[in-house]
């Protein structure tokens, strides 16, 4: 594993905490694109998203919707939108493709979340005389939470693997050593920014898992295991790009 | 469009490229999560750790594995069989879960009554399992075909050739025609390829021509239904 | 008291689940919709609490239509069991019972001090306060539901087929408590089911229902027995069978009465000899039981 030694080397020289180029600026500038982007589209998604489950109108629309822009290809889509937008407008150009990207796995977490919830529930919380409104945070909500947090975990997923492309066009992160290493043939630099990447978004899904088991609600974590919609889970997960 | 008239021949011959390393990786993918997928519910001690290693090899974004498997396994990051590989392994991860849930979905009460009648194993999976588990999987499938095409593009930055390559050239010479027309051909074969597929589907598994139902559709009914 | 007044549901799909139906139900009785499924008793019940609105007709308590007014405010007024509960999965037992008292604006220490007194009155242990729903029986859920719809003292009690879900026994104790708190709290109590013990056990006043909610025959239980309107009365309530067609047999020790298949279900005390006369003469017309 002698490439190992060396990427491992290139990661924990001192040299990686000076200089433009230094890792925790990457790693910054990584996760400043990831939240915003995601943050963004989680404003434009969730609240539809949750329109959709509630009402149950406008399904069919989403899950189209969200089969299409999977054959999208994000870096194509992302050089489009720097070539269109100018190279002055990269970071905007790069938020906008890493946006489109998060908004299905965000909007499917949302409507299939709520989806998965007995109607009879809901029934039962209307008859007791909750307004529209309560039914939807008091019931729907808390129990639609944990595919929630399935399709956040999806989307943050989706983007930082988008953001270590974009280092293509100049917009840094932690895909920069990786880039800019390949032309120059130095492997130890290609390899440490892989391990680095590979190991941050591992991070990300794993801190992801502990929130999604923590937010089913107490009482539906104590029920006996009940054949959950899994396609519902599987809908809030579409690829990495 | 000008560029595009001129360049043609380039698109299809790119366009046959991604195809074919897109296609092998499906195929591949698929083949391996039967089998892979079959065994984790089978057997619910291996379910928990093949869950977990896809899921881990699914969550590693693209490049990164593009780079890292090559490191491990010795084979050259720029040759096609390191895409191809790394494609599989995405597929794989995306399908493993479809077979393993398509499984689970049929109700093991049919299966023991299958049985019970005196069906064989293999018999039984075809009369029961395929039929019941099919739409799942193929459900998986789809979803697996449609971002194995789009996810191929990505090969180009480790300098595997394909359609990817219209990204990178139009970026340095700035042609939006260029770039443009490799999303639209990307998309293009995506969404045929994801047609094929709900074709194949309807004429290998006719009882699935009907709507599905959502669950949601059916427990409405249910409340309503008490009359 | 709650009066329906022609009133007809038609849903959209077509089905008329109710036809032109007619009834005042009494104040601070029980009074039971019994019919086989599909024949508009659930939707009559959900009328009541504006769940379902009628096509035509009205639909009234105390005087006014419950189609004028919030809805809310008027499911808030009324208490509403269902067959499986239809408990909150996400709120503790007592957080369930208070529901419609925090929905009212009952604060929170205040709500749950009346939702463990309901606990009591419905015979749960207070150790299951802090439980979830996933974790008690099937029969600790209805009792559950019966305090949550009890919680906001209402004057309606709606109960659609709240037992059905649960196994015999368990359906048995549950009966038993409904009547003990029919006893003690004086409400306005509608009681759905498809089975006809359980609506004679309970009901002051029954009515048995066909297809459309059409009105076969409305009686207390007595009434009903004693003079079952039509056949389809009778083989709904199984006058020809079991413990419904009694025989007298005489024995050594006295008079017994025997059901359809020849068992002996208890003895004849403290009848006027004239009445027993009148009644032997009778038995002995007749082709006598086994």
């Amino acid at each position: 594993m002698n490439v190992f030694t060396e990427a491992l080397a290139w990661l924990f020289s001192p040299d990686r905490w000076v200089g433009p180029y230094a890792l925790p600026v990457l790693f910054g500038q990584h996760m400043y694109f990831t939240l915003v982007s995601v943050v963004i589209a989680a404003v434009i998604a969730v609240p539809l998203g949750w329109l959709i489950g509630h009402t149950g109108k406008g399904r069919e629309v989403a899950v189209a919707v969200a089969g299409a822009a999977r054959a999208i290809p994000s870096f194509g889509l992302m050089v489009l939108l720097v070539l269109l937008l100018g190279v002055l407008r990269i970071p905007e150009a790069a938020i906008i493709t890493f946006v489109l990207l998060a908004i299905p796995s965000l909007l499917a977490g949302a409507y299939t979340g709520l989806e998965a919830i007995d109607r009879r529930i809901l029934d039962s919380a209307r008859a007791m005389g909750m307004t529209e409104w309560q039914v939807f945070w008091k019931v729907e909500v808390p129990l639609g939470l944990p595919l929630l947090v399935g399709g956040i975990r999806a989307a943050l997923l989706q983007v930082i693997a988008t953001v270590t492309i974009a280092a293509y066009i100049n917009l840094g992160g932690l895909g920069q050593p990786i880039i800019q290493g390949i032309p120059l043939r130095k492997f130890d630099q290609v390899l440490g920014g892989a391990i680095l990447v590979a190991v941050l978004a591992l991070i990300v899904d794993l801190l992801l898992a502990i929130v999604q088991h923590a937010v089913v609600s107490a009482g539906v974590r104590s029920a006996p295991q009940k054949r959950r919609s899994r396609s519902a889970l599987k809908a809030a997960a579409p690829a990495t790009a | 469009m000008n560029w595009v008239v001129d360049n043609l021949g380039l698109i299809l011959e790119l366009t046959a490229i991604h195809l074919q390393q897109s296609a092998i990786a499906i195929v591949l993918g698929f083949v391996l999560s039967l089998p892979l997928g079959w065994v984790a519910w089978r057997y619910q001690l291996v379910k928990g750790p093949v869950i977990v290693l896809t899921g881990l090899l699914y969550t590693i974004p693209s490049l990164a594995l593009l780079i890292l498997l090559p490191s491990i396994a010795g084979y050259p990051a720029r040759s096609p069989a390191n895409l191809i590989i790394g494609l599989t392994i995405y597929a794989i991860a995306i399908l493993v879960r479809a077979v393993s849930d398509g499984l689970d979905s049929v109700d093991p009460a049919i299966r023991q009554s299958a049985t019970a009648m005196g069906y064989g194993g293999f018999r039984r999976f075809w009369t029961v399992d395929f039929p019941l588990a099919g739409p799942v999987v193929l459900a998986g499938l789809r979803v697996a075909a449609v971002s194995t095409i789009s996810l191929a593009t990505v090969g180009i930055l480790v300098g595997v050739n394909n359609l990817g390559y219209l990204f990178t050239n139009g970026l340095q010479r700035r042609i939006l025609a260029e770039v443009f027309s490799g999303v639209v051909a990307v998309v293009v074969i995506a969404l045929v390829i994801d047609l094929l597929l709900l074709l194949l589907g309807r004429a290998l598994m006719p009882w699935t021509r009907a709507a599905k139902v959502p669950a949601a559709a059916r427990q409405t009914a249910t409340v309503r239904a008490a009359a | 008291m709650i009066e329906f007044r022609n009133v007809t549901k038609r849903f959209p799909d077509g089905t008329l689940a109710v036809d032109d139906f007619s009834l005042v139900l009494p104040s601070r009785k029980t009074t039971v919709f019994v019919g086989s499924s599909g024949c508009g008793k659930t939707t009559l019940l959900r009328m009541i609490n504006r769940m379902v609105e009628p096509t035509s007709g009205e639909v009234e308590i105390d005087g006014e239509s419950v189609l004028g007014g919030d809805p809310v405010a008027l499911r808030r007024r009324i208490g509403y069991v269902m067959q499986n509960s239809g408990l909150m999965p996400h709120f503790t037992v007592l957080d369930n019972v208070a529901t419609v008292l925090r929905l009212t604006g009952v604060k929170k220490a205040e709500a749950h001090k009346r939702a463990r007194t309901l606990l009591d009155t419905v015979g749960l242990d207070q150790s299951l306060a802090e439980r979830y729903p996933s974790q008690l029986s099937g029969g600790q859920q209805q009792r559950v539901g019966v305090a949550r719809g009890l919680a906001a003292d209402p004057n309606i009690l709606l109960m659609d087929e709240p037992f059905g879900a649960v196994d015999p026994i368990v359906r048995a104790d549950l009966q038993q408590e409904t009547l003990r708190l029919q006893r003690e709290l004086d409400k306005t109590v509608v009681f759905v089911t498809h089975d006809i013990d359980e609506a004679f056990l309970l009901g002051d006043q029954v009515v048995i229902l066909d297809k459309g909610a059409r009105v076969v025959q409305v009686g207390s239980p007595s009434e009903i027995i004693e003079n079952p309107a039509d056949d389809f009365v009778a083989a709904f309530i199984g006058a020809d069978r079991g413990r419904r067609a009694l025989h007298l047999k005489q024995t050594p020790r006295g008079t017994v009465v025997v059901d359809s298949e020849g068992r002996t279900q208890g003895a004849i005390v403290d009848v006027p000899d004239s009445v027993t006369d009148a009644l032997l003469s009778e038995e002995s017309a007749t082709k006598g039981a086994p």
